[in-house]
């Protein structure tokens, strides 16, 4: 049955961006103060207060549509959008409406679940958040406003995607870009990264659109896919059934994992939308546009096809490597330091990821410097120690913030090379195990293991595993 | 002297002289609105202290000889002005109880200038008024016949003005609202172009159209209190960064080869025959001062008033829409929910004129509507604006009546708005293309009441058009005539 219709979706997004203050005032955006301190007369939308725009919104929504493959305006305007709620202290919001700052964009997503396509992104508008309400026990509900007039980012992609699995690609690309881009801190539960997704159903190869639901409340990736999944099939059923799905707004119940209409709320809301007096027209003249393009970092995706092509590593190291903007920088200074990129990707993927998870700090403070891992990395190249021995000598940085040379130097680390003192240990050796000698010569070569491990236990891992085979060989060949 | 011919130019020398004191003057003002308040009800809000204070530290600063134009000069305020820790009810009840956290810049800027703040004066509703009658603190009389309106919105502040109970004033002007209250007192009101001064802390009616400006005695002093109030604000988005310039310095520049011209739509039918011959009169005046007079059209007047009504009434709408109860002001609720708290705090709160409006607005940006009437109105603005550009090529100011009739009697036209809107008619243009215009007293009809003449400069023209006034007001002794009371 469920072959039978197409799912399509459309995604909003809000992008809570990290200006360090509000977008039309000078009140401070920081997370978790108390109560209605980030305020002014401004956002308190006290009677005469007038907004005035906060130029790293627009560097922030140019750098955000420059990335997603937009057309930037030369000329937006803000708009009122008109409604009333005790959390929205003028009555209306500043947003844009016609004439939005970006428009016309693209993200190209792939997986392994579907075929890589192309999701278009309709428009990027910048506009003021609202307040929050808090519903007391007993004491009625309470407004803070310390959110109020946060700057914000809203992305709205064409209705492009077919399924959840396309959903959540181009949500987390999204958010890996505007991330990147330092304009958004990507915290999904802060709300700092909101999606509103609109879906519908229609019998496939029909050619107009399905009516559609808006679905809120989508904190989490796995919350939106739960959601999206439940109401293709709650339409699908209800369609099947002989009904008709009405267009509104549902809340997504994460306890419950259903969405829910949200009854009470006017269906069709008349935004009275109109250009805000208060605000000129915003006019981003094409050397603007190109300064914020000069200063735009590398993408996750460029840099994945750089790691590929140029650095020659495999796909998935690359992937890996490039999701996010810290541990790319971390790789990049490591390679700069010591250009095998193949042994530095091991590294970084193996041990410092694995450290970080361990030990639960941020790649930016990993103790273990890129410049101090480039120092255990030339030691394995030039023979000094082993691989394994270089995990000994990460955890003793880890630990003490010394260099390589000088934990190898102090633990006397560094790997026996030297054929006279490793044809000591081997003779000890091949004395001590006349047995495991004799079967060896009699054909059984399997033991030679047996003998690299005794030797390299005698030497305390110190010894170069590469000689002690060849002298090995030598030594157990000459006795014949 | 008496109080009533106290000017900002005089008083300033009499004080940096120390002929006589801030605290001194101080006192006559406020011994004048008590002798006359009763009559006029021209203030909603009086500090007296707070003056007294303000005087108190002007006299040190004079006496330090670091007097600024202003500092010592007692002025009064429209209550539509932010006043840090003085009520602000912008004439409505439902900011009866209202105190700002924080000062207008205009009121900043007066108060580095050392003036005297004395009060709030009255005003319609949110601005929103041609008569001072619809004001939730009563209607304000006009002091040269108390039967009559003083004009509006701005009525209190052109009564205080020539009442004697200040010596200038600050009013708001969104389609006439400085100039014809101005009018019908017989002083001189002056609308900046749009963006000349700042409207940070202004109580928002109609934010595209609304401008600050100074109700004075003479001329000179509207010159003195423009030039203190006038420059860019960071914190107004919508002020320009443009220069101030001398106002007072260039006022003796005299009209002579100045084209001043008449537009024809102006002198209509419905014109007052006592107005028609005081600013006929005045056409001679400036013919005499050696201008070149010449008749002009700016052919879309006819469309003003109600292109005004829809973009003043769409924005108000909006603008209007805090006042809902949830932070300040007065809230009215029995009980019930959200939408009962909104209905009762609104409904109890705003009066008839501003309910009105509020309604008009709401229906000219609603959807299905938009295009035919806020968009239509937004285009015929242009069309206004680019007749008033066109005219300014051909002349250097335009000279008008300011309002069709003296001032009417009070409750005459309650009943019937649209007779009230059009008495606006001609100052709502000026708005609508963002220019300058200003009043000055030039004549009296029958029953003794004053009639002001409109001069129209060109956008960031106040240099030129304060020129042309004073050349005016030396030519004549209208501005010396003040109402007994």
């Amino acid at each position: 049955m469920k072959t039978r219709y197409e799912t399509v979706i459309g995604l909003e997004v809000h992008v809570q961006l990290t200006t360090a203050t509000k977008i039309f005032c000078g009140c401070s955006t920081a997370f978790g103060q108390s109560p209605n301190s980030q305020t002014c007369p401004v956002c308190l939308g006290l009677p005469g207060a007038l907004p005035v725009l906060n130029r790293e919104v627009v560097n922030a929504a140019i750098k955000t549509g420059l990335a997603t493959n937009c057309r930037i305006a030369p000329y937006s305007i803000f708009a009122r959008k008109n409604y009333f709620y005790p959390d929205l202290p003028k009555g209306y919001q500043i947003s844009q409406f016609e004439l939005p700052i970006c428009e016309q964009g693209w993200l190209d997503i792939s997986s392994e679940e579907f075929a890589a396509k192309r999701i278009g992104i309709t428009r990027i508008h910048m506009e003021e958040d609202a307040g929050k309400l808090l519903h007391a026990a007993n004491a009625g509900s309470l407004v803070d406003l310390n959110r109020a007039c946060t700057p914000l980012l809203e992305v709205v992609s064409e209705p492009d995607m077919r399924s959840a699995a396309e959903a959540i690609a181009y949500l987390k690309q999204l958010h890996q870009i505007v991330v990147y881009l330092g304009v958004c801190d990507g915290n999904m539960e802060e709300g700092s990264f909101r999606c509103d997704a609109n879906v519908s159903v229609r019998p496939v190869g029909q050619a107009e659109l399905g009516t559609r639901a808006e679905l809120k409340n989508l904190n989490s990736f796995r919350f939106i896919k739960q959601a999206i999944d439940y109401e293709v099939e709650r339409q699908i059923e209800l369609i099947e059934e002989g009904g008709k799905v009405v267009q509104e707004t549902r809340l997504f119940d994460p306890d419950a994992g259903v969405t829910r209409s949200m009854r009470g709320k006017e269906q069709a809301h008349d935004y009275r939308y109109f250009p805000d007096p208060d605000l000129l027209p915003l006019e981003v003249s094409e050397g603007w546009i190109a300064e914020v393009r000069a200063a735009l970092p590398e993408l996750p995706d460029q840099k994945r096809r750089r790691y590929e092509e140029q650095l020659g590593l495999p796909a998935y190291d690359a992937a890996v490597l490039s999701a996010e903007r810290p541990l790319a920088e971390y790789f990049e200074a490591l390679v700069v330091r010591h250009n095998n990129p193949k042994l530095c990707s091991n590294w970084v993927m193996g041990e410092v990821l694995g450290a970080i998870r361990e030990n639960n700090v941020a790649i930016d403070d990993c103790p273990v410097t890129p410049e101090l891992l480039a120092g255990i990395l030339k030691r394995i190249e030039d023979n000094s120690i082993s691989g394994k021995i270089a995990k000994t000598v990460f955890s003793a940085i880890w630990q003490t913030g010394k260099s390589a040379d000088e934990v190898i130097a102090e633990r006397g680390l560094k790997q026996v090379s030297d054929s006279a003192a490793l044809a000591a240990i081997i003779a000890e050796v091949i004395a001590a195990n006349p047995t495991e000698v004799a079967e060896y010569r009699g054909g059984k070569e399997k033991l030679m293991g047996f003998f690299v491990g005794q030797v390299m236990k005698e030497s305390k891992g110190k010894a170069n595993p590469g000689l002690v085979n060849q002298l090995l060989k030598e030594h157990l060949q000459q006795k014949t | 002297m008496s109080v009533l011919q106290l000017t900002i130019s005089g008083l300033r020398e009499e004080l940096q002289a120390q002929r006589t004191s801030a605290v001194a003057v101080t006192r006559r003002c406020i011994e004048r609105i008590d002798n006359t308040d009763d009559q006029l009800n021209t203030f909603v809000s009086r500090c007296d202290d707070s003056a007294f204070q303000d005087a108190t530290a002007a006299d040190v600063r004079l006496s330090a000889g670091k007097a600024a134009t202003l500092t010592g000069i007692p002025l009064g305020l429209k209550d539509i002005f932010s006043t840090k820790g003085l009520r602000t009810t912008c004439g409505s009840k439902i900011l009866a109880n209202y105190v700002p956290v924080y000062d207008a810049t205009v009121v900043e800027r007066l108060r580095e200038q050392g003036a005297v703040i004395v009060g709030k004066l009255n005003m319609d509703e949110f601005a929103m008024g041609s008569s001072n009658e619809s004001s939730a603190a009563g209607v304000c009389r006009n002091p040269w016949d108390t039967n009559h309106v003083p004009g509006g919105s701005s009525g209190g502040s052109a009564v205080a003005v020539a009442a004697g109970q200040v010596v200038a004033a600050l009013g708001t002007d969104t389609g006439g609202s400085i100039r014809q209250p101005a009018a019908h007192c017989g002083v001189v009101g002056l609308k900046p172009t749009y963006g000349r001064v700042s409207r940070y802390g202004v109580i928002a009616y109609a934010s595209s159209l609304d401008q600050v400006g100074p109700i004075t005695r003479t001329v000179e002093d509207c010159a003195l209190l423009l030039e203190a109030i006038a420059g860019y604000d960071p914190c107004d988005s919508t002020s320009v960064d443009c220069p101030v310039p001398d106002y007072q310095a260039s006022l003796r520049d005299g009209v002579a080869g100045k084209k001043i011209g008449l537009p024809q739509e102006y002198f209509i039918a419905g014109l007052d025959p006592a107005v028609k011959a005081a600013v006929d009169a005045a056409v001679e005046v400036y013919r005499g001062l050696g201008a070149e007079l010449v008749p002009v059209s700016l052919p879309h007047t006819d469309y003003s008033v109600a292109c005004y009504y829809l973009i003043a009434t769409a924005e108000a709408s909006s603008n209007l829409a805090r006042y809902d109860g949830v932070r300040f002001g007065v809230r009215h609720c029995t009980g019930g929910g959200l939408i009962d708290m909104y209905q009762q705090t609104r409904s109890a709160g705003f009066g008839a004129e501003v309910k009105r409006r509020i309604m008009l607005g709401t229906y000219a940006l609603s959807s299905g509507y938009y295009d035919a009437y806020y968009l239509k109105a937004q285009k015929v603005r242009t069309l206004i604006r680019q007749d008033f550009l066109k005219a300014f090529e051909q002349v250097d100011l335009l000279l008008t009546p300011v309002a069709p009739t003296a001032a009417f009697k009070i409750g005459e036209k309650m009943d019937d708005p649209l007779q009230m809107y059009l008495s606006d008619i001609f100052t709502i243009p000026a708005n609508l293309a963002g220019t300058c215009a200003m009043s000055i007293p030039c004549g009296f009809d029958a029953a003794g009441l004053p009639i002001g003449l409109q001069l129209i400069g060109k956008p960031f023209g106040e240099e030129e058009m304060l020129q042309a006034a004073w050349a005016f007001e030396q030519a004549t002794d209208w501005h010396t005539c003040r109402p007994t009371l």
